[in-house]
């Protein structure tokens, strides 16, 4: 068929009020109206959402798995970025 | 779920074996990590995956058919709407199976086109017909159990987007089950006519059923490479004596006998089931089982019927886009 490939979509619901969006899948859909009713029809079907993203998957970018260690590893070293490398005596209780 | 569009290594190593990473691709396996698209994968991995999601994907799609038969019959309105939320369900298990497929690089359309070219296989339990109103009952009971016992395992597959596609499909699937059970419990405690239709659609259902799990381990060709990759936790024969196990007491509450007259159970607790015939099987997979012609042509035009209204969703938004680009350019 001379049809092209129906355009991707990453779909991403906010579950309540007060939660980021997040992402839960994708689907197929020609245009941005469509995808927003197919989102529904497939990822809303009993309530997990209140608001609905679609974005072409091709406008995401994406970090390369191969770069993960240049890109995430400086952070595992920094301990000191984390409260619990701070000693506080017992006696100061909760901080 | 991040899919081809996104696979920044395109063409580079892509189908080509290297001992040393794929050394280093099963440690990783092996310490549970989970294998995301856009990491490197053996070829046979991504073969063999996707032959598999896509099946699975064809089944959800498939298992429409035999179900919706009787959506316009249900004999009240409490059946109908739950039947019709369960058939909705398939579609969207489908299409969450083939957005996980997808992300192996293969495109939507070329892994339809496989299905509605005979190439590509769906499971051939929905290769058998729905004569009476308690076969909904069974489906739902036998042929949903018999899933969610494939399925649950599947959650933990090494394969990221199809672990999270299994786990959406399972949390949703109990219903099928306990839809499907009720049914048969409700025509239990009618009348006898309403028994027998049940006890019916068990002796017709059971052995095809317990066929769902796949060929004896003795012979099944695809379980070795699957278990090391950890694609598949158990094997075929675990998991059917699983679910003998769970779905002997539910028939006796039920008041229904399985068709099994050798069946006995070991010291063990366990039901220990006669052989399968496995004959039967191989002629359903090879095409000659009741409804398979009927099925394959009820998907072919399903989707040469729909193929106007995919060429005028593309046209309009093509339409759209052109006119939206002359007005930025005025």
């Amino acid at each position: 068929m001379a049809t092209p490939n129906t355009t991707l979509w990453e779909v991403f619901i906010r579950s309540r009020n007060g939660l980021a969006h997040k992402h839960c899948g994708s689907l197929h859909a020609a245009d941005a109206t469509m995808a927003l009713q197919a989102a529904r029809d497939i990822y809303t079907r009993r309530g997990e959402g209140l608001s609905i993203w679609v974005v072409p998957s091709n406008a995401i970018t994406a970090s390369d798995p191969s770069e993960k260690g240049m890109m995430f590893e400086p952070a595992e070293s920094k301990i000191y970025r984390h409260p619990t490398f701070y000693d506080v005596p017992e006696e100061v209780g909760h901080m | 779920m991040y899919t081809q569009a996104l696979n920044t290594s395109d063409g580079e190593d892509r189908n080509v074996e290297d001992a040393a990473r794929s050394q280093q691709f099963q440690a990783r396996i092996d310490a549970e990590e989970r294998i995301e698209p856009n990491d490197w994968m053996p070829a046979a991995y991504r073969k063999t995956l996707t032959r598999q999601i896509s099946q699975h994907a064809h089944s959800e799609v498939v298992g429409m058919l035999p179900e919706g038969n009787w959506i316009t019959r249900a004999p009240t309105l409490r059946r109908k709407v739950a039947l019709l939320a369960k058939v909705q369900d398939e579609c969207g298990h489908g299409l969450y199976l083939y957005a996980a497929a997808e992300t192996l690089g293969s495109s939507r359309e070329e892994l339809v086109d496989a299905m509605l070219a005979g190439k590509a296989k769906y499971s051939s339990i929905f290769n058998y017909p729905t004569l009476t109103w308690a076969d909904i009952g069974t489906i739902g009971w036998l042929v949903d159990g018999a899933a969610i016992m494939n399925q649950i395992p599947l959650c933990r597959c090494s394969y990221g987007p199809y672990a999270r596609a299994m786990i959406r499909v399972c949390k949703e699937e109990s219903f099928h089950q306990r839809q499907g059970y009720e049914i048969m419990l409700t025509l239990c405690r009618g009348s006898e006519e309403q028994k027998a239709m049940a006890q019916d659609a068990l002796n017709r259902w059971w052995w095809p059923v317990l066929m769902m799990f796949g060929p004896p381990d003795a012979t099944s060709q695809h379980s070795d490479t699957s278990t090391k990759w950890k694609i598949k936790r158990f094997s075929n024969d675990e998991l059917r004596q699983k679910f003998v196990d769970a779905t002997v007491p539910q028939a006796q509450f039920l008041g229904l006998t399985i068709p099994d007259p050798g069946m006995t159970q070991d010291a063990g607790g366990h039901w220990r089931y006669s052989d399968i015939d496995w004959t039967e099987f191989k002629q359903v997979l090879a095409g000659n089982g009741p409804c398979n012609r009927e099925r394959m042509a009820a998907r072919r035009k399903a989707h040469e019927e729909g193929a106007w209204v995919r060429e005028a969703a593309a046209a309009y938004a093509e339409k759209r886009k052109t006119r939206q680009l002359a007005q930025a350019a005025e």
